[in-house]
């Protein structure tokens, strides 16, 4: 059975916490270890941070959507802004040489360093991006851009 | 938890011991701050000790390398000293273990500043 839960977000710092601990919450429900609760937890974060500054830019106007899904066997996290978009093609790559010791731009790296999937869509305006991790399923992450 | 930061004297380097989260807003301001402070007051050699530190996002990495970058460009180093495991991991994902003079001795790492 699915169980679904939604959110509806002010574009403020105390949102992050709010959505990164909701999120460690429902992972632990759903049955995945403390590792992956971490992973899944600062996936989240980094997500809503994305949608929270650089999506809403602290906008009070504007909201951020966080909806949690357990399926039978994964939990599916929905984030959506109403920012001016991304562009998650051309994000420059974190590893670089030229961009290793840049002081910002890592934090869509590590969200699919700890998903299993990782999708964005432009809302227009805004962005979503849904956060997929499968239980009892090591990181394949794979990507599928729409 | 919020960051809390203090420092002292070890022989000419300067403990930083931290405490909580890094994250963005106010525990990367603290490190932020606390650099800044340092570097202002002529202290260049710096050992932060991360053994209580129990979060770091991508912001507080990302304060982490401009702190080692700010270090080095007034002619100071920066070492990380006790890493937990998730630092650790994290700074080995985004390449940056390498970057870093990281130690978990701490009579070891004050000795190793030049």
């Amino acid at each position: 059975m699915t169980k679904r839960v939604s959110y509806t977000l002010a574009s403020t710092l105390e949102s992050v916490n709010r959505a990164e601990s909701i999120a460690a919450e429902t992972a632990a429900r759903a049955g995945f270890n403390e590792d992956e609760q971490s992973n899944i937890a600062m996936a989240v974060r980094e997500a809503t941070v994305n949608a929270v500054l650089h999506g809403n830019a602290y906008d009070p106007d504007k909201k951020v959507f966080v909806v949690y899904e357990n399926t039978s066997d994964a939990l599916v996290i929905t984030i959506t802004d109403q920012g001016k978009g991304l562009d998650a093609v051309n994000l420059p790559d974190p590893l670089a040489p030229e961009n290793l010791m840049k002081g910002s731009g890592r934090g869509i790296f590590l969200i699919r360093a700890f998903m299993d999937e990782v999708k964005f869509r432009n809302t227009q305006p805004g962005t979503e991006i849904t956060l997929i991790k499968h239980l009892g399923r090591n990181a394949a992450n794979e990507e599928e851009l729409q | 938890m919020t960051m809390k930061a203090s420092s002292r004297q070890v022989n000419g380097v300067t403990v930083v011991d931290m405490m909580g989260r890094i994250t963005l807003g106010e525990g990367s301001v603290v490190l932020r701050d606390t650099i800044r402070d340092l570097l202002g007051r002529g202290e260049k050699k710096i050992l932060l000790n991360l053994g209580n530190v129990t979060y770091i996002d991508s912001s507080g990495i990302g304060e982490l390398v401009s702190a080692f970058t700010s270090v080095r460009n007034q002619g100071g180093e920066l070492k990380l000293l006790n890493l937990t495991k998730k630092v650790h991991d994290l700074l080995q994902i985004t390449k940056l273990y390498t970057v870093f003079d990281i130690r978990d001795d701490e009579t070891a790492a004050v000795g190793a500043f030049k």
